[in-house]
């Protein structure tokens, strides 16, 4: 079997190509994949989609993505009043966003990561949110059809790593990074330290290695 | 315009903390609301979430106390009461969309007669605008509450017969505490519950975008 366990953080982003769609788990300034999010301005791949709950903070997160010109997309909840880095591409046309409500965001993802092929909503009814999109009434509500998230990649932190990819995370810094790790058709976690298969109590992993296919080793990043 | 005395945000907080029963869940939103916290009635406990995925945030941590990963959804390091849990961010909107919170708390540019609240964006600003959890909060908290100041900064009315900022999300607020008075959503309109002393239902009708009942 081959190990998912990377030596370095350069080869943990190796395949990713021109055009990926990537999640970035984080929120709050915790459980945010900066390392790799570093690897991945050196490797220097553009016109990236990228989906989080913000979009960077001060010159930590997505941050140096959007200062670099890799992204050209985003799907976000919140960019936040601090990611001036895309605030500034946003305001020159550089860098197109899609606003979703952070609980349908996190379902959307879901819904990706259950092969569900859509759901009915009330939130964001009557809202900006809702324009472009059915509209029906179930049970005398007001509802809009939303579509699933899916993603070439997740980048996600997590705590401690098995060798196999079981997953345990570090208080609220879990947040978006298990739906992630479900969702996108490849995950790569950054952890903390990698402990021998077994070593994990199986009652408290939170994410199952059949959603984690690389791992790699870095001390966490935190920008306050 | 008026010299009476109006409250401060804290003490917007501190009424509003009244309106919160003893063992419920509770979110609280940016602004007014995350004062609420440190101003509970003594006796009373709740189980504040927050929607990175936390059940039963403490206090704000003290310096030197502060831990990174353990933030409220403002980034402000929190401590945690017995009994707290952590899950991911999917299940804590799960608590909010699906009606399992008792309350939430949240912050208004405009709320409508019929309770539509707008709470995200602000007519021709620059920048996209930041829905974050309000709008699956709102949309299945089973009361809304809204902490605000009566009027805006020039004296116009935020409680109004329809918004017209963009829209957070319709028919969801039941109570509006302000700096005047403490307000009820109800199918025959606004009621007016509770006045701050020194002011008149006549006179907070006249700051009031929309008939008040009383």
């Amino acid at each position: 079997m081959k190990s998912k366990i990377c030596a370095t953080l350069d080869a943990a982003v190796d395949s990713i190509s021109d055009g990926a769609r990537i999640m970035f788990g984080g929120f709050g300034g915790s459980g945010f994949p900066n390392n790799l999010i570093q690897a991945l301005v050196r490797r220097g791949t553009k016109e990236l989609t990228a989906i989080s709950n913000n979009c960077g903070t001060r010159d930590g997160e997505l941050s140096p993505l959007f200062k670099s010109g890799q992204i050209r997309h985003v799907i976000a909840a919140f960019p936040g009043p601090h990611s001036f880095a895309f605030q500034e591409r946003h305001a020159a046309g550089e860098v197109t966003i899609e606003l979703v409500p952070q609980g349908i965001l996190c379902e959307r993802m879901r819904a990706a990561a259950a092969g569900l092929l859509g759901f009915y909503t009330t939130v964001g009814v009557a809202t900006e949110v809702a324009a472009g999109k059915e509209e029906r009434v179930i049970n005398g509500q007001r509802c809009i059809l939303e579509m699933p998230i899916h993603a070439d990649f997740a980048f996600i932190k997590a705590d401690k790593s098995d060798g196999l990819g079981n997953l345990t995370y570090r208080l609220a810094a879990r947040n978006f990074n298990p739906i992630m790790a479900m969702a996108a058709a490849t995950t790569i976690a950054e952890v903390e330290e990698v402990v021998s298969v077994g070593a994990i109590d199986p009652e408290v992993v939170v994410t199952p290695a059949i959603f984690v296919h690389r791992v790699v080793v870095a001390k966490g990043i935190r920008y306050v | 315009m008026s010299e009476k005395q109006r409250l401060t945000r804290d003490q917007i907080a501190v009424r509003a903390a009244r309106e919160l029963p003893d063992g419920a869940f509770v979110n609280l939103g940016w602004g007014i609301p995350n004062l609420i916290a440190d101003h509970l009635p003594v006796g009373i406990t709740v189980y504040f979430h927050s929607e990175n995925g936390i059940l039963g945030m403490g206090r704000r941590a003290k310096p030197g106390e502060e831990d990174f990963d353990l933030v409220d959804a403002m980034k402000v390091p929190v401590t945690l009461i017995p009994g707290a849990s952590f899950f991911n961010q999917a299940d804590a909107h799960l608590m909010t969309r699906g009606g399992h919170l008792d309350v939430a708390v949240l912050g208004a540019f405009q709320v409508s007669e019929r309770g539509d609240l707008a709470n995200w964006k602000v007519p021709g600003a620059k920048g996209a605008g930041a829905i974050g959890g309000a709008m699956d909060i709102a949309a299945g908290t089973k009361r809304v509450m809204v902490c605000m100041e009566h009027t805006t900064r020039d004296g116009q009315p935020k409680i109004v017969r329809e918004c017209t900022y963009p829209l957070t999300c319709l028919a969801c607020v039941d109570t509006i505490v302000t700096d005047l008075a403490v307000l009820d959503v109800t199918e025959r309109g606004l009621l007016l519950r509770d006045l701050v002393p020194g002011w008149t239902a006549a006179e907070v009708q006249q700051l009031t975008g929309a008939p008040l009942n009383f």
